[in-house]
This record gives structure tokens, sequence and C-alpha cells, in this order.
């Protein structure tokens, strides 16, 4: 460490500075916090420049003391801890705009730098984003120029050059950071447990249903998945994203047994194979998605008996892994009867109406594939209407309800009235979540699946032909299976924004943007430890153990920083030669050519008076040359024309 | 054993200050900064950077956070960055030392250096300093321009000094990194015996060819007023000057081709010691000046003839400087 320096005093420009860096990068937070908390950051930091305009002193340390420890308690109160991500951010944020208040000195101002730095990286927690990234790279670079402000001593160049210096700092940096990034070795987070609160705010399908549950997740615009297939797209009705399957039934609300069967179990694959890659966004459970029925198994993931694709944690960053499924298959056949029992069973005295109703269609049924159709028809038949906004199911039958009054719902009541149907009439079923359906974007060729897309249906158990896929949506409401979720609703529902497509010129623009995002997702944020593999795979590199990755890393950055030297170096060389000093060695060299050297010590108006009696037809030029040469090289204005003079008469100059 | 550490110590800075620093004693004319003169560390900021940097890589990997990854590399790659550049702010400069003036032991001697920029680049805040713990002298060299770096450095001693080993540096763009290097040039500043407290009134006149002991005969120009010796004529004493309760003072008149003022090494009583006597006939010098006498110094092995102004008072007060007993 290089000695330090007395304290010195900060100059009221870089207070301005740091006050704006700190907003900068402060600002995203400001509205994720309480708004008191967000008005008292906001106070601290006019009352700062309060105190500069005026040129006042700095409050006492005992009443910034007061104002942390109440802000503390807030917090405590507001959050009701003060570890995790959200209080973490709040906690950090007030006592950065505390720290303005005790700004005088460098020391200060170079350590809130660095707090502005940090302040960003909590920002990504929250979002990592295009707008954010280009965003916090302005900060970025606004932090840096604020740093140099700094480091001035005599007069301040100005916000221009300020800005000028840091954007080529950053500039000359980015291509060290790309040869971090790649080559940096990666590790596997996370290094400890997570604050319970990282996951907050993730949408997506949950292990329970119960009417209501997906109707408003339908509601929500956002991306669950992506999906790039290799070759050909299946049709819409072939798009059964498989999720959580759900075997309990309290009479309301369905769940997934807590512990999940993993004892593997084959199916017959009968055709439609197809192969593709998906990129599922964090949503804090642990399924993965895979087309109906998956028929290989992702690295670290595995696959339970009714196949549901798991990864081993909570899917806290996006997850992208290669699938490949069969949309023609047959599975089951050898199902334990403890299975089939969990298959049939229904809490007693519920929906007695339901029960009944399947009672009579099954003395209709010679088989249980009759029996289905029965239960299939009279759903379509019945006035049964498909609705985002059903009437509230009120009472303890509700079942029973939605068959025989409200008779409007959405997929999870067909869902769950189909299932109770055919586990009343004693043939095994159990409902499953997932997507139906999902919307190509033209722009980057795969396939977009939102929350929009949320659907549930039915697999019952027809004995040999095992479990059969039954959707008692698709019999109510066609379009919902062969179109999407867009075309199935009646204009008054409230639409997703998305599926909507009133206007396709804002449709077009936002499939662009999504696409720009997947690309984003992919190559950047997607960049991890398989990636790394894969590039270096590309590299002619197999197995690349962290030693190999650091000396790749080593290698490259050396070489990139030697680049850089020779860059930045190249200017201070070129301009070392000194126009004037340069013209003068020049008019020496022809001198000591006619064998009439300078002597070392020997100043320009002296060697130009010996030469000239040696040299008497050249006396004039010699003494002018000499003469200009000493009043630049001596003179005290710089003389840009005189340089160029000289320049000339050296060249002409030949004895 | 302590002796031992402290002498073992003492090589090592010595090892280090001519093997690692190139220190070869005051070096003559411009000095150019060149790459092998230059030295470069991170400061404290510096290192507190890194830790910021570690701090980021462990949430980035704990939190699985490509930006966070992003972000860290780039700002490792940017202090990386600054090493080459606050490297090149100092680099290539051309220090040359300029005429310092005289000054008297007790004030502060102030060493100018002008510092050449021949580049394209334009360089700020270059300090320099010779104590770390004094505040540095800063400047700003425009490309192709000059600036002049001023550096007070107390003189404590009567005679040649030097300002010794200085220290050029930059903390310029960021203040992550501190680049310095070792400026020793041969420049030297003169020390004037710092004159003791104004008192002792200067000697009398002393006769030429031995006769007239008396301040002159009254017929030549008045010159001034000196304290008054008995012995003094009565007709020499500034009565008026008495009656304002100056106390006793005797005129003294200049052009006396009689008398002349000497102010004279072995005059002053050996006990004083030879410093206390250097002071008193610095004051000696100061009170004659003042008074625009002329007056000759007579110091052993050394004697100026009485002469007056600016170029005699500098004359004086150097050999009084850099007298050796």
């Amino acid at each position: 460490m290089a000695a330090t320096l007395p304290a010195e005093r900060l100059d009221p420009k870089s207070v301005l500075w740091l006050v704006a860096a700190l907003a900068m990068v402060a600002a995203p937070h400001l509205e994720r916090v309480p708004l008191w908390l967000s008005g008292l950051i906001g106070m601290l930091a006019v009352w700062r420049l309060y105190l500069l305009y005026f040129g006042l002193r700095m409050p006492s340390r005992w009443l910034l003391a007061l104002i942390a420890a109440g802000a503390v308690v807030g917090v405590f109160i507001a959050y009701g801890r003060l570890l995790g991500r959200d209080a973490g951010v709040a906690l950090l944020v007030i006592m950065l705009a505390l720290k303005l208040l005790e700004l005088t000195a460098h020391r200060d101002a170079m350590v809130l730098s660095f707090l502005a730095y940090f302040l960003i990286v909590t920002n990504f927690l929250y979002s990592q984003s295009i707008p954010t990234a280009l965003y916090m790279l302005a900060a970025v670079w606004f932090i840096t120029a604020t740093m140099t402000g700094f480091q001035y001593r005599g007069r301040r160049p100005g916000t221009r050059a300020q800005l000028t210096m840091a954007g080529k700092l950053l500039a000359q940096a980015a291509p060290l950071a790309l040869v971090l990034f790649l080559f940096f070795p990666r590790v596997q987070g996370p290094l400890w447990g997570l604050p319970q609160d990282a996951l907050a705010g993730m949408t997506g399908l949950s292990d329970s249903m119960s009417p209501g549950t997906l109707s408003t997740l339908i509601l929500s615009d956002n991306v669950a998945f992506r999906v790039k297939f290799e070759e050909r797209v299946p049709g819409a009705p072939q798009l059964y994203w498989r999720g959580p399957v759900l075997w309990d039934f309290d009479g309301t609300t369905w769940t997934a047994p807590r512990v999940p069967y993993l004892l593997r179990r084959g199916f017959e694959p009968l055709g439609g194979r197809v192969s593709y890659s998906v990129t599922v966004e964090p949503h804090s459970k642990r399924w993965l998605f895979a087309l109906d029925l998956p028929e290989k198994v992702p690295p670290r993931a595995f696959l339970t008996t009714d196949f549901q694709l798991l990864w081993p944690g909570p899917v806290t960053t996006r997850v992208r892994y290669d699938m490949t499924s069969s949309l023609e298959f047959r599975s089951g056949g050898d199902e334990t009867p403890y299975e089939l029992r969990r298959g049939l069973q229904l809490p007693t005295g519920f929906n007695p109406r339901t029960a009944e109703l399947a009672k009579r269609m099954r003395e209709r049924a010679p088989t249980d594939r009759d029996f289905v159709n029965i239960a299939l028809r009279y759903l379509r038949e019945e006035e049964f209407s498909y609705t985002l906004s059903p009437p509230l199911l009120e009472g303890p039958h509700p079942v029973d309800r939605f068959l025989f009054e409200t008779r409007a719902g959405f997929c999870e009541h067909y869902a769950s009235a189909f299932a109770v149907l055919a586990r009343a009439a004693g043939i095994p079923s159990r409902v499953v979540t997932g997507y139906q359906g999902g919307e190509i974007n033209p722009v980057g060729d795969y396939m977009i699946v939102r929350q929009a897309d949320a659907h549930a249906w039915v697999e019952v158990w027809l004995g040999t032909e095992g479990w059969v896929r039954i959707d008692p949506t698709a019999a109510v409401s066609p379009a919902r299976v062969q179109t999407g979720i867009g075309n199935a609703m009646p204009g008054t529902s409230p639409l997703p924004g998305l599926a909507g497509g009133n206007y396709p010129w804002l449709h077009s623009a936002r499939l662009t943007w999504d696409s720009l995002a997947n690309t984003w997702n992919q190559l950047v944020l997607g960049y991890g430890t398989d990636r790394q593999q894969q590039l270096l795979n590309r590299i002619g590199i197999d197995d690349a153990t962290w030693q190999t990755l650091i000396t790749i890393m080593l290698g490259t950055a050396g070489g990139v920083i030697v680049l850089l030297s020779l860059l930045t170096l190249r200017r201070l060389r070129r301009g070392t030669r000194d126009p004037v000093l340069k013209a003068w060695e020049a008019f020496c060299t022809r001198m000591a050519e006619r064998h009439l050297p300078r002597a070392p010590q020997e100043g320009p108006l002296d060697y130009a008076r010996r030469v000239a009696t040696a040299v008497p037809d050249l006396a004039p030029r010699i003494s002018a040359i000499s003469r200009l040469y000493a009043a630049l090289r001596y003179g005290k204005q710089p003389d840009q024309d005189g340089v160029e003079r000289l320049r000339r008469m050296v060249a002409a100059f030949r004895p | 054993m302590l002796a031992a550490i402290r002498s073992w110590r003492s090589q090592l800075r010595a090892i280090i200050d001519t093997q690692l620093f190139q220190l070869r004693g005051p070096e003559r004319g411009t000095l150019e900064l060149v790459q092998r003169r230059i030295f470069i560390l991170p400061t404290g900021y510096g290192l507190l950077f890194v830790l910021t940097l570690l701090l980021m890589l462990t949430g980035a990997i704990n939190y699985t956070l490509a930006l966070g990854f992003v972000l860290t590399f780039l700002l490792t790659a940017l202090g990386v960055l600054s090493i080459l550049h606050t490297f090149r702010n100092l680099a290539q400069l051309r220090l040359t030392a300029g005429k310092v003036e005289p000054v008297f032991a007790g004030g502060s001697a102030h060493f100018t250096f002008r510092v050449d920029n021949p580049g394209g680049l334009d360089r700020y805040a270059i300090g320099m300093v010779r104590d770390k713990r004094a505040l540095p002298a800063w400047c700003d060299v425009a490309a192709r321009a000059s600036s002049t770096l001023q550096v007070a450095i107390p003189a404590e001693r009567r005679g040649r000094l030097r300002p010794g080993r200085l220290t050029a540096f930059t903390r310029y763009p960021l203040g992550l990194c501190h680049a310095w290097s070792y400026v020793d040039l041969d420049v030297t500043c003169i020390v004037y015996p710092h004159p003791e407290p104004a008192g002792a009134p200067l000697p009398p006149p002393t006769p030429v060819r031995g006769d007239g002991a008396n301040a002159g005969d009254g017929r030549d120009d008045f010159a001034g007023l000196r304290a008054y010796h008995p012995g003094d004529s009565p007709r020499h004493v500034a009565w008026k000057a008495a009656a304002r309760g100056q106390g006793l003072l005797t005129k003294v008149f200049a052009g006396n081709a009689n008398a002349e003022l000497w102010l004279n090494w072995d005059d002053l009583p050996p006990a004083l010691g030879i410093e206390a006597r250097l002071s008193r006939l610095a004051r000696w010098v100061l009170d004659a000046d003042t008074a625009g006498l002329a007056y000759g110094l007579r110091l052993p092995r050394r004697t100026l003839d009485p002469l007056s102004g600016r170029a005699q008072r500098e004359r004086a007060l150097e050999a009084l400087a850099l007298f050796e007993p």
C-alpha cells in the first residue's frame, strides 16, 4: 500500500457529483422501500445539498446516530427483520444517505463511491433486464466520472472532460472485462442459504389448485419459459406442457403429494418424437416443464413416477435444458394397487349430487372409456360456458354448485369436476397442471409460453390403455386448445394484455422485444458453468478443470493488457517527440554529415556561430534556424506557426 | 540485538534504494521520468476497492447474478486500466530545477521545479513532496506545455541546503493507484544565518590610516542614527530624538573619507560561539543595509571591501552562510 496523503477537504462540485451519482443508483430502490423511508432518504440528500449551498457545518454525529437508530427500528417494523434481501437493501440505502451528511473529506467520498458501485449489484437482485443493464451501465459511467473528479487539484476541466475520461477508461476496460466474464471459473451458487425473501415476487404454478388459482395466474403476461424446437413445431393441440400432478382432493382443493414418488416407470413411445430446449424463468418451485411425455431427463434433474420433471432445488435462476418428448405414448400398466387407490380417493359426504350424477352415468356406460365419453358429452351438450371470471363457488359442495348451478368456469373448474366424476365412478384419475399452447415468436424463431397459458387437465386410468389424457376444457371450448387462450375468451372477459392482440403493431413490437430479451437471457444471463463448458468445447478444450480455466483467463487477460498498454502508452511515446527538438536534431545531423558535429555542451547559438564561420555561404540560414530554434525552445509563448516554419526551414536546408 | 536489527534494516533499505529504486545520488540538469524510474502501488483506497470487488463477486456467485459478474469484472478491468493510466499520467515528464532564492535559517526554502510535458496528453494532479506528512505541491501540465511545482522545505541551519530526495507522484485518474518517482536533482539553496534580534548596535566606524576616532566631522551628508557610545561628540547627539524619548542616539554621516564601517569577526567576543557571532554579523549586515550604509565584512580568510546596496548585502550574507571556521 502506498503512503496515505494528509486528509483533504472535498470541493463542492465533487459533493454535487456524488449526490447525483448516489441518487442515480438508489432511485430504482426508492420505489421498493416503504414510502416513509423513500421520503427520509430524499430529505437527507436535500439536507446535504442545503448545507453545501449555504456552506454550513455538518450536523452532529449524535443527531445522525439518532436518525440511524430510528431508521433501523423503522425498517425492523416494516419488514419484520433486519437481514434478508429487502430489509438489507433498505438499510444499505438509508446508511448511504446518512453517510452523505458526514461527507467532507476525500476519504468519505471514495468510500461512498465504492458503496455506490456495490448498490448497483443490489439492484440486480430485483432485475437483470436489458433496460436495467443499460441504466446501471450509465450509473457506472457516472460514478467513475465522479471519482475522476476527486483527483483534480488544479482547475477542474469540466463535466464533459470528466465524462470523457471515465468513458475512455470504461471502453478500454470492456475487452478485459469480457475475457474475465468468459473464462473466470464459475461456481454454481448459492454459497450459503438465500434469505427467505430472495424469491419474492415470482409467479408460477403452485402445488395446489382450487377454484381461482389458475384464473389469477392467467392475467399475468409474464413469460413462464421459452422453447426452441430443433426441427418441427408440434401443432397447438399437442402442446401440453406438463407441470405439477395433483392427486389429493379435499372437496375444494387439489394438492400434490408432499413427497414425490421417485420410482422410475417407463412408458411406451408410439411416435411423434420432438426435440427442443427449454429455458425456464425462475419461479421458486421445483418443476421443470416438458411436453407430454418426457423421454429423457436433463442432467441434475429427475423424473417422478407420474412424469413430473423436478429440479434438485427451487428454480431461482433461469434454467436451460435440452429435452426430447414423445407426443404419442402408452403409459402405465404396472401401477400398484396403492397408487390406483390414491387415484380414487374422495372425501366422503362432499358433493353428493356429483356422486349421484356419476352413478347414473356409470350405469349407462359398459366400459371406462364409454364413461369418459358420456361425461365429456355431458359437458359439451349442457349449457356450460368458459369464462375467466366465473361466479364464486360458495358453500360446502363447490363441485355440485359448479355442475348444477353456475355452469360457468375456467379450466381448473372443468378439470376438477371431471376428475371428481371419474373418481366417483370408480375410475382412478388425477389432475395435471401445466401450460397449454404457446406463441411462436417469428423474430427469434422460438416459442414463448406465458403464465397466461396456464392450464389444467385430467388423466384417467383406463386399465390396459394406462393413463390417458382427457382435457374437459376442450369439450367446452375447443378454441382454447386449438388457437390459444386469447381466442377462447368471450369479448367481455378481462383479457391478458398480450393474448388480446388488438394492436398488431404493438404485438409485433413486443415480440421483437421478447426476442431481444431471450437472446440476452441466453447469452448473458444464462452464461454459467454449462455454457462455459460449451464454449471451451467449441474451442477444442474438453473437460476443462478450474486450473485450465484460470490458465486460459490469465493468458488471455495478459494478452489483452499488453495490447491495452501499447494502445494507451502509444500516444505518450509519439507525443514525446517534440517537433522543435526533432527539427533541431535533424539540422544537427545534417551539419554532422559535413563533419561539423555539435559538442554536447554547446548551446544552439554558440554552435551556429561556430559552423557559420566554417561554411560562410550558409551562414544566414544557419543563423536563422538556430535563432528560431532557441526562441521556440526557450521562449515563453508556445508558437505553433514558428514550429511549422522551423520544420520547413530545416527540411529545405541541404548543406 | 536491537542495534543489530536497526543496522540490518538500514542495510536492507540501502539495497532497496540502490537496486530497486536505482537511486544514485543527486543528478544534474533535466530529469526525465522514464519508465524504469516510475513505481506504482495500490493506495489504501485501491485495497478497499479490491475488497469491494470481492464482496460483489461473492454476492454474484451466491445469488447467481450474471450482471453482478459483469459489473465485478468490468470494475476489475477498470482497476487494472487505472494502473496504466496513473502510470501514463506521470511518465515522460521532464523535471528541471529552477533558481532558488536564498532564505534565512528558520524560514522555508522554496525549491521550484519546471515540469515539461513534451507529450500529447494533458496531465493532471502531479504532486511533489519531500515529507510524506506535509501537504504536497500540485500542478497540472497541459500537452506540450510546462508548469512549475514549488516545494517548501524548512531551512533549519545556515549553509547550503539540498532538497534531498523528493517524490513526484500522481493518483489520477481514479485514486486507486499511487505512481511515484524519486527526484534528486542537484540544486542548492543558500541559507543565511538566522539574524539575531535587533538591539546590538553597529560597531563604530574605523578611521582610515588611524586618525579621527569620532563619527565624522559634521560636514558630510547625514546618513542615519546609531546608539550613543560614550565618547561621541555631543555635537553629533540627536537631541531632538532624545527629547522625543528615544534615548541617546548619535548621528552618523556618510561619505566620511576617513572612517569606514567594518563588521569584523574578530571584534566579537569568542565566548559567544561561532553561530551566535555569525547571527550578530548577519543582523549588522541587515541593519547597515537598511540604513543605506557602506560596510565591509572581515571574516577569517575572507574580506569584503566596504560597499553598499543589494549586491553587497547578498555577498555578505552568503559569505556568512558559507563560513567555515
